[in-house]
């Protein structure tokens, strides 16, 4: 436990000369921002309360910035070290694998962490400030905060992963766009097109849903927009968020962290200094 | 005594190439051997299957009792790689500190540590802004974390002026005087000469020669050199037909056993001779000489 601490210490040290915190905070502040000015119109004819307003907003921009904020942050996280020849002296000393991924882990969710209270703290202050009903959005707030950093552990891990198979950063650095891209955007008009095609046939019905729980993206916008009460306020995937039980996506933005993270250990061990 | 690190018959072999055949080698408590070979000749790959870094293919390697590679072995042995580097964003007090911390040795000892290798005033500066024999030095103090039994050293002195290799191997000494092992490899021949117990040469993968400078003197059985300054040029060169004149010296080689004879001839000149110096076969010599028998 003491490696793995002493691990994220050193590597929130790094992160943090690297402007890494810096750039993860003000991204995420800033859109929040950005969101709750944009999204002070419409709140009154929905009858809901500012801050459940917010959270489905937040919802979809959380979609896309935090896997993309934790893919730049894990892409260099192993191939960085294979560059720089400073993995093969790391290896000689007694820490496994699996305990230097852990507490670089520990460290970039530390940031992400920071990043996502701050921004979603912005937006929460500024719907309260506004609208005195707001409060009671507090718990799907609250909720988006904690998935939101299970979102960017899954995509941490699979960050670390690309990382550990293409052992260069320029290398892993195009992965990692590539995979963002598929994930959150080409995924879901794939699977809009297909819904489009198949009119109401098998596909929707019975591969559609999984399909969803299947992407951590989707299965944290699923879970994030069932639980809300604004869910007429979001576009896009609301229609599907009500027939899939709340379970199943939960259980899919848990497991997800967990699947990433025994993927990264294995490409890791992979990998010969 | 159990010997720090034993190979028996270790074998490696890289996509069909050999990288190491068969070697065999022992080091013990409180030893100093040298690794000596030209780039290729299998030191580094010998170095990181000590480590646990690769694995071999055949014969055994045991590290202070244990696997390489096993946690045993890791918590017992100390490497430092060749062009050792660090994050360059970390100071040279936070790595040492990082490194304290994953051998569960307190990590306040870092600024005594970095004394030692005489780094404290650039402790708190990025590494990034390090020089090479600076970071050579950040590399040596996680060298020398927490008693290791075994130092496993890749060209350890390179990028450090004459002074700090001085000082470098008097921190080996101690070392090697508290009872650990060290395996270096080197291209400055000259200073594994003076410092070192044993020296073990590979070429090609294969392990040519090994024991102290001496008995490899005596093994290669390579010719003395003299340099004869002359007083009288004529008479001397009239005594010693074989001698060339280069830059005012007449030099001749002699082999070890006539090496008394022939200076008891020089002497026997008198007057006629001004100087005479005796040149032992260097390292170098040695080396190339065993290095170029396997060759053939």
């Amino acid at each position: 436990m003491n490696r793995i601490l002493a691990t994220a210490s050193a590597e929130f040290a790094i992160a943090f000369r690297n402007r890494w915190v810096l750039i993860a905070v003000v991204m995420m502040v800033l859109f929040s921002m950005v969101l709750s000015a944009a999204g002070s119109a419409p709140s009154g004819a929905l009858g809901a309360d500012r801050l459940s307003v917010t959270v489905a907003s937040l919802t979809s921009l959380a979609v896309y910035l935090v896997p993309l904020v934790a893919l730049l942050m894990s892409f260099d996280a192993i191939a960085g070290e294979v560059e720089r020849g400073t993995l093969p002296l790391l290896l000689t000393y007694p820490i496994s694998r699996a305990e230097v991924l852990l507490g670089k882990l520990m460290a970039h969710l530390a940031i992400l962490s920071l990043a996502v209270a701050a921004g979603y703290g912005v937006a929460a202050v500024a719907a309260i400030a506004v609208d005195e009903n707001a409060a009671s959005g507090l718990p799907s707030l609250w909720r988006l905060m904690w998935s939101s950093v299970l979102l960017g552990a899954t995509f941490l891990g699979v960050g670390y992963a690309i990382s550990a198979l293409s052992r260069r950063p320029s290398g892993a650095a195009g992965l990692a766009i590539g995979l963002w891209l598929v994930m959150i955007v080409l995924f879901d008009l794939g699977l809009l097109a297909a819904v489009v095609a198949d009119d109401g046939g098998v596909f929707t019905t019975q591969v559609f849903p999984y399909a969803l729980l299947a992407n951590p993206a989707d299965a944290f916008r699923l879970f994030n927009l069932a639980a809300s009460e604004a869910t007429a306020a979001a576009a896009g995937v609301s229609g599907a968020a009500t027939s899939i039980p709340v379970w199943q996506s939960l259980t899919s933005i848990v497991v997800w962290p967990v699947l990433a993270l025994i993927l990264a250990v294995a490409a890791f061990r992979k990998v010969t200094p | 005594m159990t010997p720090t690190l034993t190979l028996k018959q270790l074998t490696k072999t890289y996509a069909g190439v050999r990288a190491l055949s068969e070697v065999s080698l022992r080091v013990a408590p409180g030893e100093r051997v040298a690794l000596l070979g030209h780039n290729g000749a299998g030191k580094s790959t010998l170095m990181k299957i000590i480590l646990g870094l690769i694995p071999h293919d055949g014969g055994e390697v045991v590290v202070t009792g244990a696997a390489p590679g096993s946690a045993t072995a890791r918590g017992n042995t100390a490497y430092l790689p060749e062009n050792v580097a660090f994050h360059p964003a970390l100071t040279g007090v936070e790595q040492i500190r990082y490194y304290l911390s994953l051998r569960g040795e307190n990590p306040s000892q870092a600024m005594a540590l970095l004394e030692r290798v005489g780094l404290h005033g650039a402790a708190k500066r990025r590494i990034g802004t390090y020089s090479k024999g600076m970071r050579q030095r950040v590399g040596l103090a996680q060298a020398l974390i927490g008693k290791p039994k075994l130092l496993v050293l890749d060209e350890p002195t390179s990028g450090l002026d004459p002074v700090s290799r001085r000082d470098f191997y008097s921190l080996l000494d101690g070392l090697a005087a508290d009872g650990a092992s060290i395996l270096l490899s080197s291209h400055a021949l000259t200073e594994v000469e003076a410092r070192t117990d044993r020296i073990v040469i590979l070429s090609k993968g294969q392990l040519v020669a090994e024991g102290s400078l001496a008995e490899l003197r005596r093994q290669a059985a390579l010719p003395v050199t003299l340099h004869v300054i002359a007083r009288d040029l004529a008479a001397v060169q009239a005594a010693l037909p074989d001698a060339v004149l280069t830059d005012g010296a007449l030099v001749l080689t002699c082999s070890q056993e006539a090496k008394l004879a022939v200076l008891t001839r020089i002497t026997g000149l008198g007057d006629a001779v001004a100087d005479i110096e005796v040149l032992p076969p260097s390292l170098e010599d040695m080396y190339s000489h065993f290095s170029r028998r396997d060759g053939q």
